[in-house]
């Protein structure tokens, strides 16, 4: 599959790949839905599966580019849809397995409470911190490792302090109040600091302020806003400091860039013979997601139409009333044809979130093959 | 990191530290595309440890330098991706214009 050799190594063979028989070719290419269960849902993935058919089944780069496809159906500054077409699920479920667990952003991992009288209690409230998307660009930012102090390039500080003054009255305290401190902690640390004359240990040491850093300026860093964190009664009251560092969603939930990110194989719809009359009404019917449409024929007769495949969600409920629906329809999924969805949580805008994952995955197999150079 | 017996290269197992189902399970598929390939597979050998095994065995040619040809198919499949990809995202900005009503109503700023 290097570009060129299988190729050349085909036509040494003296033997040009031959088409599969249609039958084989559909349960190659398709997931074919029964009344009980999908059938047929694995890929057929050895090169040589189809040899006594004459059929190539190995994968030509150059083909690989003519037919691989990307459609946009749907972009906004958090979410996105595409059609990624001629690929193999293997590669699809990659991409999608390294934007959930191995794309860095930033998240709280540290808290330091100085007073909390909410009824929320410490711990919980740190969790509940911790996963408040943080709007920041993580590629800025390097890895907090173990030995490292905290500094300007690896954490980011954010400042909570509310308190609810009015009596009778309860306060809802919200992600925006969190505050940045681009200078670093506030905080002393209190053991020694009384006595000496240095400048007063914080719990970070940032060497500048953030903000004056070119990407900062003029563009503060802020959370989700409308997220409560908490409800305050009178007097009470909380004050604490919000530590963000680089991590990556296999840590823990609270580092994975996205919402949620989900494919979906593109359903097909056949109709095996023609539905007229009364039956085609039935079939309109039937289905919950509105796939089938009725067309008017010249002759005043019905027919029913697949209208919207798209729509399909499989639910199988227009083949489930007896045998001569199963024949009459026929439900299909296509191979290598995903509907790919993007949910960002807001730190990158989609579209950077995939093609980082691609880069990703570039990058495991670089290291491998310079493990094994 | 591999391991295979003296003096026969065409088989081998490699072993991979800190990865998953996410990059062997592609492997697997490249490796199986390449007709040098006769069987390979890959197993995790216990969830908590971050670890695959990559089995390879080939016709003739040795298993390292077809897993690197693997590897290296994976890559070109990738840049591919990610260049269609790219101009896909930049096609579909030149039809519609950055519009600001998101319809989800999620983002607020």
């Amino acid at each position: 599959m290097s570009d060129s050799e299988p190729e050349a190594m085909a036509e040494a063979d003296g033997v040009p790949s031959t088409k599969l028989p249609p039958h084989l070719e559909l349960r190659r290419t398709r997931v074919l839905c029964k009344v009980d269960a999908p059938d047929n849902t694995d890929t057929i993935q050895y090169s040589g599966a189809y040899a006594s058919l004459g059929h190539e089944n190995s994968l030509r780069f150059a083909d690989f580019c003519k037919d691989f496809r990307v459609d946009i159906t749907r972009i906004s500054d958090d979410d996105m849809e595409l059609d990624m077409v001629g690929v193999d699920p293997s590669i699809a479920n990659a991409f999608r397995r390294i934007l959930l667990a191995e794309l860095p952003t930033m998240a709280i991992e540290k808290v330091l409470i100085a007073n909390n009288t909410s009824v929320v209690q410490d711990e919980v409230l740190a969790h509940r911190l911790g996963l408040i998307p943080i709007k920041v660009d993580p590629r800025l930012f390097d890895y907090l490792s173990e030995n490292d102090t905290p500094n300007e390039k690896n954490t980011i500080v954010f400042k909570l302090h509310v308190r609810c003054e009015e009596r009778g009255q309860r306060l809802t305290v919200k992600s925006n109040e969190l505050m940045w401190l681009p200078k670093g902690s506030e905080f002393l640390k209190t053991s020694e600091s009384l006595t000496s004359t240095s400048k007063p240990e914080t719990y970070t040491s940032f060497t500048c302020s953030q903000d004056s850093m070119p990407e900062f300026a003029g563009n503060p860093i802020r959370v989700y806003p409308d997220i409560i964190i908490s409800k305050l009664g009178f007097g009470q009251e909380i004050e604490l400091e919000a530590h963000a560092v680089k991590g990556v969603g296999k840590t823990h939930a609270k580092w994975s860039p996205v919402a949620t990110c989900w494919y979906r194989m593109l359903p097909e719809v056949e109709l095996m013979e023609e539905i007229e009359g009364e039956k085609a009404d039935v079939l309109k019917q039937k289905c919950p997601a509105k796939v089938f449409e009725i067309e008017d024929l010249a002759d005043g007769r019905k027919r029913a139409t697949v209208a919207r495949p798209r729509a399909c969600t499989l639910c199988r409920e227009c083949i489930r009333d007896g045998e001569d629906w199963e024949k009459r329809i026929s439900l299909r999924r296509v191979k290598n044809h995903f509907i790919f969805t993007i949910e960002s949580t807001g730190a990158l805008p989609p579209e950077v979130l995939f093609t980082e994952a691609v880069k990703i995955l570039e990058d495991k197999c670089e290291r491998v093959i310079s493990d094994l150079s | 990191m591999e391991h295979t017996s003296f003096g026969d290269q065409r088989n081998a197992t490699f072993s991979l530290a800190e990865e998953d189902h996410t990059l062997a399970n592609a492997l697997r598929f490249t490796l199986n595309q390449d007709p040098r390939v006769i069987i390979c597979g890959y197993s995790i050998p216990h969830p908590s440890e971050a670890r695959v095994n990559v089995r390879v065995q080939t016709t003739g040619d040795p298993a390292r330098e077809v897993l690197k040809d693997a590897c290296q198919d994976l890559m070109l499949m990738c840049q591919h991706i990610r260049g269609t990809f790219n101009k896909a995202v930049n096609d579909s900005r030149m039809k519609s214009p950055p519009d600001n009503d998101s319809s989800q109503g999620m983002d607020s700023d």
